[in-house]
């Protein structure tokens, strides 16, 4: 099939699909026409990643993955008495850690699925704004992922606050309950969520940037991880570990949980979440350039 | 349908030409995949870049490790010095292995042979009270206020033959311990256990030291009267002259910072007193007059909490005497925080987490590359004996790993550690024993997970699944244990997991009597080296297994 021409080129469209890909020369034009493609295409997308089979298990699977992972750390963390400097809110939600990699699989999976089985020809032919159909999957798996994300989040807060009292963190040490009351708490709690939605938007980014599934899931699965090691490690690079903490896409967004001794970060809670915002609105854009330039 | 493919590749029984063995036709067809898988391998360019992509990360990010280290450390007179210039204060011990060495040795330069007894009627000790972020007492500074009491569990008390009043020089020593009961510790790695319990006026301990030449024999006893052989070591080149007498140490106290996002552990200085209530010269020996010298003042600030050398650090009225000291004597171990800037060569190979995923991806391709464009089908009509294919992938993709790996292991410890020497970081010495262990070994953990990725790609044959699975199982367990899993918990993880395989990576040695925090980051692994890559090959077995029955069943 040949490749269909970039959006924006007047080109002959099937009635129902997007009303206006044409008038190339007037932005307001062409922006409602870019509106039309994406409202086809979000339906499109939402129809292809709701009957894909794996799909649901994949949300289910961020949270499982999320609460289970927290239930165990909280599990495995004893305040053995006197006071317990623990962030407790951020130790319930250390499954976030490991969430965000069937996060990871769901993003790259929903966009690299349509390489390995040719289908992307399918679906540029039928909505040639390729930018719209990018748009398209980012907002249909952001959404999803908010939703699991939700489910996988409250748990975990709700899995802190039944456990961590018996584990000997009671409000007696300075330990209160957990509560979505709590400001801090619901910060964390609700940026934990953000945060595994841009983790989709990265992986969708990194997915059309490198379209093979297997090097895109490397590669995210390396951006997630391997800076947390690294800064673990370089004990003896204090600059580098500085500049990890600050600028490094899981580290920075993580520290959206942080809720005790703030002034000890490198940066600020949501000053870190928009790190990782930058990090997943450079990949969208890069990823959406070269689905723009590149054959499909 | 067999005959489609000519009898010289025929690998089933019931074809092949009379006269030729079973098991020869059988190497020959083997061969034969091998060589048909190990050239899909070589021609697929993307494949060939992702190693090479690997052996850049790997080696990329170790010379980045050991190049951008910056460390600092306190010296006598009170400046930090940074870099090379801290080597000429860091004691290197008669095994060339760097020591800490700073107690308050209350001592008399003694000729030829003879013995030392003593009796310790207490060991007792504080230690200061802080939360990292706090301020440390400087030397002369005198006690801070915040001091708890508690003696450290590897407090100091006892005699001790030393060659010189050197840091490092070589030494034997008979001691109390705070909780460790009585112990002969000679040349900062020797521990051997006496008497148990601790040591009190009711319930003193007694303790002589015996030097005959080189050789030195401890014995200890309850009542001084029957005594028991602690054990006998020798010191090679002990000079004529050694300097003998009453010593007292007291390591830092390590608590976990508690605004460590890391978990990290605080070391706060403690100090210790003994009280002796004899010292007795003998066989040989006769007492002169004695000198108080606190060995290693101030070479690591954070040790001293009393002015060392100050009339303070020992007493002595009639035959009684009590020694108050700080530090320690023990070998530098990693995570110590001992003052001394150390380095694992395991650190080096921080790179190999970038250069697994690298090869993980390539290995999984390799196999799911087959499935996704049905290659698989003519793979299958070339060799029916579908696991021979599978062992063939196996070990194509593991061989190749593994010299990738080795390649990326052989530059980037080197080459690593002469950057980080440079530095000024002493890189703990390993045994060349140990370096081919963690050399070797990290290649082959390398090689068999890539094993693993080939067998997990024919059971699930989904790319991105496989590449997930692999990577969350052997990297993930180890990230959650560097990162955020508390220590009890973290060890399990590294004992069960595919992650237990890092333990191949271990270079440094623990020792029971050094109270440090033995953890993965600090380099310390729950299994030993060869136990915990057993651990993922039995993974990868199993998962091999599996991925033959499969295969076997099911339809390409």
């Amino acid at each position: 099939m040949s490749r269909p021409a970039p959006a924006g080129q007047t080109l002959p469209v099937q009635p129902g699909l997007g009303h206006s890909a044409g008038n190339a020369g007037r932005p307001a034009a062409a922006l409602s026409g870019w509106c039309g493609s994406l409202r086809g295409a979000l339906h499109a997308e939402w129809t292809k990643l709701r009957t894909l089979p794996g799909t649901i298990w994949l949300l289910a699977g961020i949270a499982v993955a999320t609460v289970g992972v927290s239930v165990a750390a909280v599990a495995a963390t004893r305040c053995p008495g006197g006071t317990c400097f623990t962030d407790t809110t951020k130790l319930s939600l250390t499954g976030v850690q490991f969430g965000q990699a069937v996060v990871a699989i769901l993003a790259v999976t929903a966009f690299c699925n349509e390489y390995s089985t040719g289908m992307i020809r399918i679906t540029l032919a039928a909505t040639p704004r390729r930018s719209a159909v990018l748009a398209a999957k980012a907002v249909i798996t952001g959404v999803l992922v908010l939703v699991a994300g939700t489910a996988g989040v409250l748990g975990s807060v709700l899995a802190g606050r039944l456990l961590l009292p018996g584990n000997g963190f009671t409000p007696a040490n300075g330990n209160p309950l957990l509560s979505l009351a709590h400001g801090p708490t619901l910060r964390a709690a609700a940026g934990s969520v953000l945060y595994l939605a841009l983790i989709a938007l990265l992986s969708m980014g990194v997915a059309a940037l490198l379209r093979d599934s297997a090097v895109a899931t490397g590669v995210m699965l390396a951006l997630l991880y391997l800076a947390p090691i690294l800064v673990a490690i370089m004990v003896h690079s204090p600059h580098w570990q500085h500049r990890l903490d600050r600028w490094a896409p899981t580290i920075a967004g993580l520290t959206i949980q942080d809720t005790t001794n703030l002034r000890n970060l490198a940066i600020s809670p949501w000053g870190g979440l928009g790190v990782l915002a930058l990090w997943a609105a450079g990949a969208l854009l890069a990823g959406g350039l070269v689905l723009h330039r590149r054959d499909a | 349908m067999t005959v489609l493919f000519g009898p010289d590749r025929h690998p089933t029984a019931e074809t092949m030409t009379p006269g030729r063995s079973d098991t020869r036709a059988g190497s020959d067809s083997f061969g034969r995949v091998l060589h048909a898988e190990w050239t899909k391998f070589r021609t697929v360019r993307g494949w060939i870049i992702g190693l090479i992509v690997g052996v850049l990360v790997m080696v990329g990010l170790g010379l980045f490790v050991g190049g951008n280290v910056s460390i600092g450390c306190g010296t006598p007179n009170g400046p930090q010095l940074s870099g090379k210039a801290c080597l000429p204060y860091i004691p290197i011990g008669p095994g060339g292995e760097p020591v800490t060495d700073s107690f308050s040795f209350v001592h008399q330069p003694l000729a030829g042979n003879g013995s030392i007894t003593t009796q310790v009627t207490s060991l007792t000790g504080q230690y200061q009270v802080g939360h990292g972020n706090g301020p440390v007492a400087a030397p002369g500074q005198g006690i801070p206020v915040s001091m708890a009491s508690g003696t450290e569990p590897w407090a100091k008390a006892g005699i001790m033959v030393k060659a010189s009043t050197h840091q490092g020089s070589a030494y034997a020593a008979m001691m109390v311990t705070g909780s460790h009961g009585v112990r002969m510790q000679y040349n900062y790695t020797g521990d051997i256990a006496g008497l148990p319990g601790k040591a009190s006026a009711s319930a003193p301990r007694w303790l002589r030291l015996t030097r005959s030449g080189d050789v030195l024999t401890g014995y200890d006893s309850a009542d001084g009267s029957h005594w028991t052989r602690v054990g006998t070591v020798t010191l090679t080149g002990l000079p004529s002259t050694i300097a003998a007498g009453l010593f007292t140490t007291s390591p830092e106290h390590v608590t976990v910072d508690p605004f460590s996002r890391r978990g990290n552990s605080v070391l706060t200085p403690s100090q210790a007193t003994g009280g002796f209530g004899h010292v007795g010269l003998a066989d040989g020996w006769t007492s002169g007059r004695w000198a108080g010298t606190a060995i290693g003042a101030g070479n690591n600030a954070d040790y001293q909490v009393q002015s060392p050398g100050s009339a303070r650090s020992y007493t002595q009225t009639g035959g009684r005497f009590s020694v108050t000291g700080s530090g320690d004597i023990a070998p530098v171990v990693a995570g110590r925080g001992s003052g001394f800037p150390t380095y694992n060569i395991n650190q080096l190979l921080v790179g190999v987490l970038g250069g697994l995923i690298a090869m993980i991806v390539v290995a999984t391709m390799f196999m799911t590359a087959e499935y996704r464009r049905g290659l698989i089908r003519s793979t299958f009509a070339a060799a029916p004996r579908r696991g021979r294919v599978l062992a063939a992938k196996a070990i194509v993709a593991g061989l190749v790993t593994f010299v990738a790996g080795l390649i990326a292991t052989l530059i980037a410890v080197p080459v690593g550690a002469r950057l980080a020497a440079d530095k000024g970081e002493i890189v703990l010495p390993v045994s060349w024993l140990t370096e081919v262990q963690v050399v070797a070994g990290t290649a082959a953990l390398l090689a068999v997970a890539a094993v693993l990725a080939v067998a997990l790609g024919a059971i699930m044959r989904r790319s991105a699944a496989v590449v997930t699975t692999v990577i969350v199982a052997i990297m993930l367990p180890y990230f959650l244990c560097l990162t955020v899993l508390p220590e009890a918990a973290a060890d399990w993880v590294l004992r069960l997991t595919p992650a237990a395989a890092f333990a191949i990576q271990q270079s440094v040695t623990a020792y029971a009597q050094v109270n440090a925090t033995y953890s993965p980051t600090n380099g310390y692994f729950p299994l030993a080296p060869l136990a915990g890559f057993a651990v993922l090959c039995a993974y990868a077995a199993a998962a091999l297994v599996l991925a033959s029955f499969l295969l076997n069943r099911r339809d390409a």
